[in-house]
């Protein structure tokens, strides 16, 4: 069971490449850190080593769960509020002419200012790291939710009518499969998202997590503990993804195995 | 022609973005006739059969149709990509109250009716060819034992062979169910064995130019009936004019 997990987390046959890829970025640091010296740049090895320290000092669990309970409960929330209404402005055009303005002014909004209004909204709760996640990632999710329902074969539905097919069905069947071609994809950056600003909120807010580790490290000038943080949330989103994001993505695109542009 | 049980348009009209593409076509089916609707590329033949099966509703006109469970074979296949051949035909099941078994059996007898075995039961329509499409498609619409069958040529992508095999399962099942049933094509000689009666739309906005019926039994029509019957049939003048643009170019 782990041997599978670290396949998938490797990416099973184009594994080699990752790993190639990985050396050449880890090679790139190690001369950095040859220029610039142990301040601006720790070695790879003396991040590794604090990430060490963090972890047996007990700080690394629980902010690695802080951080993903943050990330995650905004990311869901973003999912379902934005698949929902995603969904609405696909199908209904009046609810496309109200939602799709608000959706477009709220991706405008920089991650960072949801940030400061909820912490002003919230307080130091870690309810505004989530609303910050949610009001930051859900637009995405919306517009490729639009999209791909505004998107569904018109012959499939009629086929679908023909046949009496029942709603539950015709939503199962017809608009699922299309609308997740659109909607995973979005998901994917969308929860690449949710970790950066879950993190920039825990950092302003002081409620726990990688951010603020983050912040605590900073004020202590300890850049190989900076590093170490960053090393962290960045390994919490690769797992996830790979773990979580990726399979599900397979599941429901077996199907495209062998279309023109697919590989096999 | 009106009797219980029968399908009647009257006075049909439709347009599409203020273009008018039927005029005023009136005709009917009794309970289990087969009727061939025949004309030139864009008289408006699927446009007719998407307005009798209710797909469509005409701008003016009345219909009668007194049937619970229609089924389509469209001009394309239409087929749920992400379902294999078998998932296809099942989802057209989707709305009747079977069990899981039965479902299964009906699909899988369907399928081998059509020609198509295990293996390609499990393809995806990426992975058919035109013609299993096509014949994918037909099952879905006999395995749901419509009581109105609309057929938009569903037999044109199959070689003579296959085509005069899949005419038969339909003609057959159509008789022993008593099926009503509408069809579009482009072939006369499918249209000569396997209609009763037939219509022929021609013109901008189609109009009925001609109505034919043919009266000898479908299973006692041999080769040299139809071939006698094509020629009958081509030698009317109002056929004739009907196909003319596409035969002078
Ligand atoms: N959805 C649509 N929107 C606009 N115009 C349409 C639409 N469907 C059909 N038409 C037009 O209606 C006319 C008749 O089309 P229709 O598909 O009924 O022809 P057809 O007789 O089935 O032709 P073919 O034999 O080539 O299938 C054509 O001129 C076509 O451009
Ligand atoms: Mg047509």
């Amino acid at each position: 069971m782990p041997r599978i997990s670290w396949r998938r987390l490797a990416g099973g046959g184009e594994r080699r490449w990752a790993m190639l890829g990985l050396v050449i970025i880890v090679g790139l640091w190690e001369i950095g850190h040859r220029a610039y010296g142990d301040f601006v740049l720790p070695s790879p090895w003396a991040t590794l080593l604090a990430l060490g320290r963090l972890g047996a000092g007990g700080e690394l669990g629980p902010a690695v769960l802080t951080t993903a309970r943050d990330a995650l409960s905004g990311f869901i929330v973003a999912t379902l509020a934005g698949s929902l209404l995603g969904g609405l402005a696909g199908r209904s055009r009046p609810a496309k002419a109200m939602l799709q303005p608000l959706a477009t002014i709220l991706i405008g909004v920089p991650a960072i200012a949801w940030v400061v209004l909820s912490l002003l909204w919230f307080g130091g709760s870690g309810l505004a790291a989530t609303f910050s996640v949610a009001v930051a990632v859900g637009p995405l999710v919306f517009v490729a939710a639009a999209q791909g329902t505004r998107t569904v074969d018109g012959g499939l539905r009629t086929m679908a009518r023909a046949f009496r097919v029942p709603l539950g069905a015709r939503i199962v069947d017809v608009y699922l499969p299309h609308v997740l071609s659109h909607l995973l994809p979005a998901l994917g950056t969308a929860l690449a998202m949710s970790w950066k600003v879950a993190v920039m909120a825990e950092l302003l807010t002081g409620a726990g997590g990688i951010g603020d580790g983050l912040a605590a490290a900073r004020a202590e000038v300890d850049t190989a503990k900076t590093m170490a943080w960053v090393v962290a949330v960045v390994a919490l989103l690769l797992i996830v993804d790979r773990l979580i994001i990726e399979p599900v993505r397979r599941y429901f695109e077996t199907w495209r195995r062998g279309l023109p542009g697919e590989a096999a | 022609m009106s009797g219980d049980g029968a399908l009647i348009a009257s006075g049909v009209m439709h347009g599409f973005a203020g273009i008018k593409v039927l005029d005023g076509v009136d005709l009917g089916i009794p309970r289990g006739g087969i009727l061939a609707i025949l004309g030139p590329s864009g008289s408006g033949k699927t446009t007719l059969l998407h307005i009798l099966g209710g797909l469509l509703t005409p701008d003016a006109g009345r219909i009668e149709r007194p049937f619970e469970r229609p089924a389509f074979v469209f001009q394309d296949p239409l087929l749920l990509p992400w379902r294999t051949a078998r998932g296809n035909v099942a989802f057209g099941l989707a709305g009747q109250r079977l069990s899981r078994a039965e479902r299964l059996s009906r699909v899988r007898s369907m399928l081998i009716k059509v020609g198509l075995g295990h293996d390609d039961a499990g393809l995806y329509p990426h992975q058919l060819s035109g013609g299993m499409k096509k014949r994918v498609a037909l099952a879905r619409a006999l395995a749901v034992e419509p009581d109105f069958l609309l057929l938009d040529e569903a037999f044109s992508a199959l070689d003579v062979g296959l085509s005069r095999e899949m005419q038969q399962l339909v003609r057959l099942d159509a008789q022993e169910r008593g099926v009503t049933v509408a069809l579009v094509t482009h072939d006369l000689s499918e249209a000569v064995r396997l209609a009763d009666r037939a219509v022929v739309l021609a013109g901008r906005p189609g109009r009925i130019v001609a109505r034919l019926s043919i009266d000898r039994p479908a299973r006692l029509r041999d080769d040299a009936f139809v071939d006698a019957e094509i020629r009958r049939i081509t030698a009317l003048d109002m056929i004739r004019d009907a196909f003319r643009p596409m035969l002078s170019g």
